[in-house]
């Protein structure tokens, strides 16, 4: 008999993170000693992680900031993690506006984190769904309260679909959220991949390995893989690239080539 | 253009640096520091912020007085814009100490010592205050999070908690009986539902074992499943099984049993919900044993009688031989026209009491299939004669007459009794062969049994068959009359011709009367169909009659008469009107009554007789010498003609003729003509049996010898 989803599940502190090991790269200390041990790990299987979650975290930050071009000012941040520094809101409204931003994730601590810090922000919410139920995150009340569907939505799937294997059909869960999805609503993506950047297969399987240990599955993709996530939306410019070399605000002078690593995207609704 | 920051500390002096020194500076601090942070201002950003950290330490370098406190301020901000890795502090520290001075101090304006004493103590504060805002901030984010663990785990025990009370509810609360078992069956759990159902205490049934719930009428695979269960080699099973109720009676549920495994896939208990649907199977037997009982006589109906019976014909049964007794009550319809419908029920009633009463018994069913039609059905008889036995039971049990409604009567029955191998026979198979051989047994006078015969059975056509086709084929024209002459035995010549009715059946071919007329005679057909032959015989004689046939005295035609157009109210009504339409002289007319049916009739019954021997019409008493006739009673019948019948003339076929069959013939001629009867003879077949019957004084004759039946045109040849 499956347990119903009303029902939700234990904490167990010792079994890392994969929100709490992504706040360690990017040097927060909302970790526990468990979830440092598998970052560190993970570092040591694939040199330079760091620096690529801060490449990935800037190229959130450029596509928010392309959303609030593009006047889109309601954003449904789904894996988000620990809200940290340069979180979503924070970004969206720079230079003013009350954009709406809803964060969703299925981490209870982080959940619980996110609702403590953003207690006193109007027009934020934090949802406890998983990405593979857009059914719950569709239904629950912060996303109706603050996302009205008529008008343009920007999807944010920032370093989370790599976490979901292929048997949990993401695409499907795609599809299920690009029908509620107003024209010019944007789907933000950013993935784990090896096909750009110079780290190896074998790097990539070690850091497989390592998630896999701390019970969290990690797909690195290839671009022929990411590609259809963009289903029914107008892929941007540049495409799909390199974190860096998406709309750079600044001339791409990094001296360490592992910033290239991932793939990121931004795809409109027609 | 760089601007003071808003929040240093201490002096109004300005930083006096030429604006680009300042702005180098920041380039080169933020080229060695970036790579190392974990900032998400982009590298713009981040210089800019440098630039307005340097501007700071550049004021406090020329200050009077000196105060490196405002260096902690520059470490705290770094660690602000997440500059927290520990790799970050050398860099910084590095660059101050390289360039601070060589860009951002006017060298005319500060002793170089005393610059590079204050350098010195502006990087031990900011490091300072780095290292302090670092720690203060870990802090922060470790509690923080701490908190939110706390947070979530405290949520995460009230949700469970109320899923717990939620699934506790629906446990208790369920109209569906709940029970819980551990792998061995001992029952762990039981919500009130169910211990409602089994009607004692819940320590009652909770100190039960699964496996001490058996109960007679399980069925067998519930058990197997269940083990099956146990063993883990089954997820659920779904069946109806019956439980002992702590008050005896019997618990029917519609039960289903799942097995729960752990985390690790290891059976770890037994889940069973039942549903009770002891009134629903109350109910259902109920429509049941009304589907398959007769409303009157409680006894099985034709619906289960056929379903029996299929079974038991069923390739495969393990039924061997059959035997079957088809009973038909004797004269039912006189009963029920005579005395009414409820005292035709009342007897039927009787009926099933005293057959069920005699014949009931293991391997055999009683089952009543028709109006005063009832069956037994034996399976897998000792014998035979075991089947007979039942037959011989049944007439016995009706042998005591029956009282309904303060009458007596005399019921009687005729039975056609089957036996045979199951594998060999097809229920319609069966059944045609009991009701052809139990109309043989009415045949032959009722109130007995006749055993089927195969070969007789393959030429007769089943009574229901012919009942079946009656009507349809009086309305097409299927029957057809055929005349045998009547011979005056004085002079030989033709006196008349009795009407005989045929049946030309479109698949059996021509059916002589004796195959339908009892089957008409007993569904009422009679009438019609005896009504078409007087109508179709009186306008042949006037035909005959019209073209001179015969000679100068008048044809006359015989017509038989059965028993119950004998009884029909408007006999003779529609005789009179039947002649009277054809323009036939009544005397023209003799209706031929066996001799059975005339004595048997009151004077009541005799009248419609009586009145048409009044108007003239002959009255033969048919078959002579067959019933049992009171010879005194012969007198006041209204009778002109005695048809002797042909038994009594085979003996006179003999050379010479059998002595007492003479002396008989002779006898009742004698008497006959001492009652002014005329005497015919039947079946005359040869010219010596012709000629002792003329000298015995019989009046006329019919037989082969002189004409076989046939069509009205050929009447004219016998002359």
């Amino acid at each position: 008999m499956e347990r119903p989803a009303w029902a939700p599940q234990g904490i167990d502190l010792s079994v890392p993170s994969v929100s709490r090991m992504y706040d360690f790269y990017l040097g927060g200390s909302h970790n526990f000693e468990a979830d440092r041990i598998a970052a560190r790990a993970a570092i040591e299987a694939f040199p330079g992680l760091p620096k690529i979650m801060q490449t990935n975290r800037a190229f959130m930050r450029r596509a928010v900031r392309h959303a609030r071009a593009a006047g889109v000012t309601q954003f449904l941040d789904i894996g988000s993690g620990i809200p940290t520094f340069g979180a979503v809101h924070e970004i969206a409204r720079e230079g003013g506006g009350d954009a709406r931003v809803v964060y969703v994730d299925n981490d209870p601590i982080a959940v619980a984190h996110g609702r403590a810090v953003l207690e006193s922000q109007e027009g934020t919410g934090v949802v406890a769904a998983d990405f593979r139920d857009p059914a719950a995150i569709l239904g629950s009340e912060p996303v109706r309260r603050l996302i009205d569907f008529g008008r343009p939505v920007a999807v944010l799937l920032v370093a989370l679909l790599h976490f979901v294997d292929d048997s949990d059909e993401p695409a499907a869960a795609l599809a299920r959220l690009r029908e509620v999805l107003a024209p010019g609503s944007l789907l933000v993506i950013s993935h784990a991949s090896i096909d750009t950047g110079p780290r190896t297969a074998a790097q990539g399987s070690r850091i497989s390995e390592v998630y896999r240990r701390g019970g969290a599955t990690l797909v690195l993709r290839s671009r022929a893989e990411i590609l259809p996530f963009f289903d029914g939306f107008d892929l941007l410019e540049p495409g799909l690239v390199a974190p860096p070399d998406w709309r750079p605000e600044e001339p791409v002078d990094e001296d360490d080539p592992v910033v290239y690593t991932g793939l990121v995207g931004v795809g409109r609704a027609a | 253009m760089s601007t003071p920051q808003a929040g240093t500390p201490a002096t109004p002096e300005r930083s006096e640096v030429p604006a680009d020194g300042l702005r180098r500076f920041a380039r080169i601090w933020c080229r060695a520091v970036y790579p190392a942070t974990a900032t998400s201002l982009t590298r713009p950003e981040f210089e800019e912020l440098l630039l307005g950290l340097a501007d700071t330490l550049a004021t406090a370098l020329r200050a009077r007085p000196f105060d490196p406190s405002s260096g902690r301020g520059v470490g705290e901000a770094l660690v602000a814009a997440h500059c927290t890795d520990p790799d970050a502090l050398p860099r910084v520290l590095g660059v101050l100490d390289a360039y601070l001075l060589l860009y951002c101090v006017d060298a005319a304006g500060l002793p170089a010592d005393e610059a590079r004493i204050r350098c010195t103590r502006l990087q031990h504060a900011m490091a300072a205050g780095f290292s302090r805002a670092l720690q203060a901030r870990t802090r922060h984010e470790q509690e923080s999070l701490s908190r939110a663990a706390v947070t979530a785990q405290r949520e995460i025990g009230a949700a469970l908690h109320e899923s717990e009370a939620r699934f506790r509810a629906v446990f208790a609360e369920a109209g569906l009986g709940i029970g819980i078992a551990d792998m061995e069956g001992n029952i762990l759990d039981v919500n009130s539902a169910l211990v409602r159902m089994f009607g004692g205490s819940e320590y009652q049934v909770r100190s039960r074992n699964v496996l001490e719930l058996g109960h007679p009428e399980d069925a067998p695979e519930v058990w197997r499943m269940q083990g099956e269960l146990m063993r883990g080699e089954r997820e659920q099973y779904q069946a109806e099984k019956p439980y002992h109720r702590s008050d005896g009676t019997v618990l029917w549920t519609n039960l289903t049993v799942s097995l729960l495994r752990d985390a690790e896939g290891e059976p770890q208990y037994m889940l069973a919900m039942l549903e009770d649907v002891t009134e629903r199977r109350l109910f259902q037997l109920r429509l049941r044993y009304q589907a398959t009982h007769d409303a009157l006589t409680d006894l099985p109906n034709r619906a289960l009688f056929f379903e029996r019976l299929e079974q038991a014909l069923a390739p495969g049964s393990p039924v061997g031989r059959i035997g079957l007794c088809y009973l038909d009550l004797d004269g039912f319809k006189a009963v029920n026209d005579s005395l009414g419908h409820a005292v035709g029920d009342q007897l039927l009633i009787a009926v099933a009491e005293r057959l069920q009463s005699r014949i009931s018994g293991p391997g055999r069913l009683l089952a009543r299939i028709g109006g005063d039609e009832f069956v037994a059905l034996v399976t897998d008889p000792r014998s035979p004669a075991a089947v007979t036995e039942v037959a011989e039971q049944a007439l016995a049990a009706l042998s005591v007459p029956v009282e309904v409604a303060g009458r007596e009567l005399l019921v009687r029955a005729s039975i056609g009794v089957v036996e045979g191998a199951a594998g060999e026979l097809s229920s319609s198979e069966v059944l045609r062969s009991a009701d052809i051989t139990m109309y043989r047994a009415k045949a032959q006078g009722g109130n007995r049994y006749a055993l089927a015969d195969p070969d007789r059975d393959a030429r007769a056509i089943s009574r229901h068959h012919l009942t079946h086709h009656l009507p349809a084929a009086l309305k097409g024209s299927e029957f057809f009359i055929e005349y045998q002459p009547l011979i005056t035995m004085s002079d030989g010549s033709l006196e008349g011709a009795e009407a005989l009715v045929r049946w030309s059946h479109p698949r059996h071919g021509v059916l002589g009367p004796d195959r339908f007329i009892p089957l008409a005679e007993h569904t009422g057909l009679i009438v019609p169909l005896g009504r078409w032959v007087l109508q179709e015989a009186v306008r042949q004689a006037c035909e005959w009659q019209v073209r001179g046939i015969g000679g100068p005295r008048p044809l006359r035609v015989n017509v038989n008469l059965s028993p119950r157009q004998l009884h029909h109210p408007e006999l003779v009504e529609d005789t009179v009107a039947v002649l009277e339409e054809a323009g036939l002289p009544p005397s023209s007319l003799c209706l031929e009554v066996t001799e059975s049916a005339m004595v048997s009739a009151d004077d009541q019954e005799l009248k419609p007789l009586r009145q048409l021997a009044e108007l003239g019409v002959g009255i033969a008493l048919d078959d002579f010498g067959t019933g049992y006739s009171n010879l005194a009673n012969l007198r006041y019948l209204p009778a002109s003609t005695l048809k002797l019948d042909r038994s009594f003339t085979q003996g006179l076929q003999q050379q010479p003729a059998d002595p007492v069959d003479l002396k008989i013939v002779e006898s009742i001629v004698s008497l006959a003509h001492t009652l002014q009867l005329s005497v015919t003879v039947e079946g005359v077949e040869t010219q010596a049996q012709a000629r002792q019957l003329r000298e015995l004084g019989c009046d006329s004759a019919q037989g082969w010898y002189y004409a076989r039946p046939g069509p009205p045109e050929r009447l004219p040849e016998a002359v």
